[in-house]
């Protein structure tokens, strides 16, 4: 039988924020950044496939009702819809999960948005493993299925600066977007860096002469922590953000992974097609001959429980990423 | 030729008139030509298709389609969308009856560099409205279309061709519902019922009967008609038209047509997703439809 000794059990919430206790954080960055963007721009629109309240479309939904479309739970039907607003020359943001978006919506992405290059912006929550829910709610391949797809640029923004900043960049490049939504209270971390998000470019926020880390998404946070929590061990870090997936900025990337420093890529997806192989794949094709260590993922149908928890189990976690290092250094 | 074609006016649908009914006759004899002489440069095609949907086709680019041919992308004008991206060798039969690609470019048809692919796409062709071809997507981005036009305050309409085997695809329904939720009156489907698909009678590979039904459960206003008699099609277009608002029901005009048709020696083929026909065979065909076609006129 229990007893009052028993600990209690961590949950899986559905609204899970990856926020430290006493951390920072906005509400909502990206439904307010899109409501802005909306009030300079009156050909921006907003559609769900029934996940406003969760994708912080809401936002969005409740300044400009008749701006915003909803389209159920047809993700098909939300994509294919995007596609005709934007050949009418409206700029729609449409919003679902990313395995929804990534997995089911798919073709209807390709062929309707990408092939005519269409400035229809994919807003996918849940991004990598942000829910404890299992397989059927963590988009852990979704860069890996998006790379593949021509046109389409891709952000994975680290917190809540990085959105509000790419929100109107997004709406104003031509063709089709994908950005991997943080939702509800997201984090503010490069406030405190001398940053702002570029479309497109890496951004290298700190400098350091043992380490270099290459990282996106969730994980830029991550590696900061983990550069201070290394510089106890005497081991400098530098920390290099690189937000946009696709196009990348290799040319920022390769110029600080091409020393002797041990080079380390951080991501919040699968180590398969994510920002390790896009890496990866700059440096064979510049020919440098550089180690790389990813931090990501594995190639596994990962675990449901406490999204602490499983950070820590798939090495997304601070301690996990220190020790990594730790250990590479020998 | 007329450049312009302003939106036709609903009419009586017992009577379309004349000189209506004249001008599409004629306008689907020349598209089903322009079809067969396409069908001729690569020695098969989708012909079949062509045919049997070229009425469908006439009623919409010489009477229903408000367009400027010298300015496909006149931000006025009505859409067109073809789902079915292998109809395309009928459409560009009715993009050039219609002024807007030349008739002497069909010969290009599904060539190295032309304009003209086997399966029609937007990035290729002035007068293609979307990239098809991936069947079931035409009437989610007919719905975007809709939406988008209806919300700028235009006044323009979004017609989706689709086809049949096009019913198989959750996402026709998908979108079906969302063009009946949003009550979008400015949308008609046009749906080519010829019950054929790749693998065989569409009721033996996956049955959508009763199509019918189905539509008027999902909130259309539905019609159903011989879609090859230009008569009903006007007539249903003018019924539509009758009862359409820019916030309404949306329209859908399911066409019972023929594979093949206005030429026999095809009508009365074994029925194939892709006809082959053979080289002595497309003057004959040709010949048929024209002697088809003045025993229709002089009648």
């Amino acid at each position: 039988m229990s007893t009052a000794t028993t600990p209690k059990l961590k949950t899986s919430a559905m609204i899970a924020s990856f926020a430290d206790p006493g951390q920072k954080t906005a509400s909502a960055p990206f439904g307010h950044a899109l409501v802005k963007a909306a009030q300079e721009n009156g050909k921006i629109v907003g559609l769900t496939a029934d996940l406003g309240k969760y994708t912080d479309m809401h936002i969005f939904a409740q300044a400009f009702p008749e701006r915003f479309f909803q389209m159920g739970m047809a993700e098909q039907l939300l994509f294919g819809a995007a596609a005709g607003l934007a050949e009418t020359g409206l700029i729609p943001f449409a919003s679902t999960y990313s395995v929804f978006a990534a997995r089911r919506a798919y073709d209807f992405l390709c062929l309707d948005a990408a092939e005519p290059n269409l400035n229809v912006n994919i807003v996918g929550g849940l991004p990598g493993l942000t829910t404890g829910y299992g397989p059927s709610h963590q988009a852990t391949e979704d860069m890996a299925i998006f790379r593949g797809m021509p046109n389409l640029t891709i952000v994975d923004p680290c917190d809540s600066l990085d959105i509000e900043q790419a929100v109107p960049q997004l709406a104003a490049s031509e063709g089709p977007t994908y950005l991997r939504l943080l939702r509800g209270n997201v984090p503010t971390v490069l406030d405190e860096y001398d940053y702002t998000f570029e479309l497109g470019k890496a951004k290298v926020l700190r400098g350091g002469n043992d380490v270099v880390f290459i990282s996106s998404g969730l994980m830029t946070m991550r590696a900061l922590q983990a550069a201070e929590a290394l510089a106890a061990h005497h081991v400098d870090v530098a920390v290099v953000h690189a937000p946009t997936i696709k196009p990348f900025d290799a040319a920022t990337v390769l110029a600080e992974l091409n020393t002797d420093r041990l080079a380390v890529t951080l991501e919040n997806h699968s180590v398969v097609g994510g920002l390790f192989e896009t890496v990866a794949a700059a440096v064979v094709t510049a020919g440098l001959g550089k180690r790389v260590v990813p931090v990501a993922l594995p190639d596994e149908f990962l675990d449901a429980g406490a999204l602490p928890t499983l950070h820590d189990r798939y090495g997304l976690s601070v301690q996990r990423i220190v020790a990594k290092v730790l250990a590479e250094l020998g | 030729m007329v450049l312009t074609q302003e939106k036709a006016t609903g009419g009586n649908a017992s009577d379309v008139g004349a000189e209506r009914l004249e001008r599409v006759t004629r306008a689907a004899f020349r598209i089903r030509h322009h079809a067969l002489n396409m069908g001729e440069v690569q020695g098969q095609g989708y012909v079949g298709q062509a045919l049997g949907a070229a009425d469908m086709l006439a009623v919409v680019y010489a009477d229903q389609l408000r367009f400027r041919a010298e300015d496909p992308h006149w931000e006025e004008r009505d859409r067109f969308l073809l789902s079915t991206g292998h109809y395309a060798i009928g459409h560009y039969a009715a993009l050039a009856e219609a002024g807007i690609i030349p008739v002497t470019e069909l010969e290009t048809y599904g060539s190295d560099n032309s304009r003209l692919p086997m399966s029609g796409m937007s990035t290729y062709t002035p007068g293609m409205e979307i990239s098809g071809g991936s069947l079931g997507h035409g009437l989610s981005i007919a719905v975007g279309s809709a939406l988008g036009l209806r919300y700028q305050g235009s006044d323009a309409r979004v017609y989706n061709f689709l086809s049949d085997g096009e019913l198989d695809e959750g996402s026709t329904w998908e979108a079906a519902m969302g063009a009946h939720h949003h009550q979008l009156g400015n949308l008609t489907a046009m749906v080519d019922i010829n019950a054929l698909q790749a693998d065989g009678k569409t009721d033996t590979v996956l049955r959508t009967e009763p199509v019918t039904e189905k539509w008027e459960a999902f909130g259309w206003f539905t019609q159903r008609v011989d879609g090859n008699d230009a008569g009903a099609l006007l007539a249903a277009f003018d019924k539509a038209a009758a009862q359409a608002a820019g916030v309404g029901r949306p329209s859908v005009i399911l066409c019972d047509t023929k594979v093949g048709r206005g030429v026999p020696l095809l009508e009365d083929r074994e029925k194939a997703h892709f006809m082959r026909i053979e080289e002595h065979e497309w003057q004959l065909c040709r010949e048929q439809l024209t002697a088809g076609f003045e025993g229709k006129a002089a009648r």
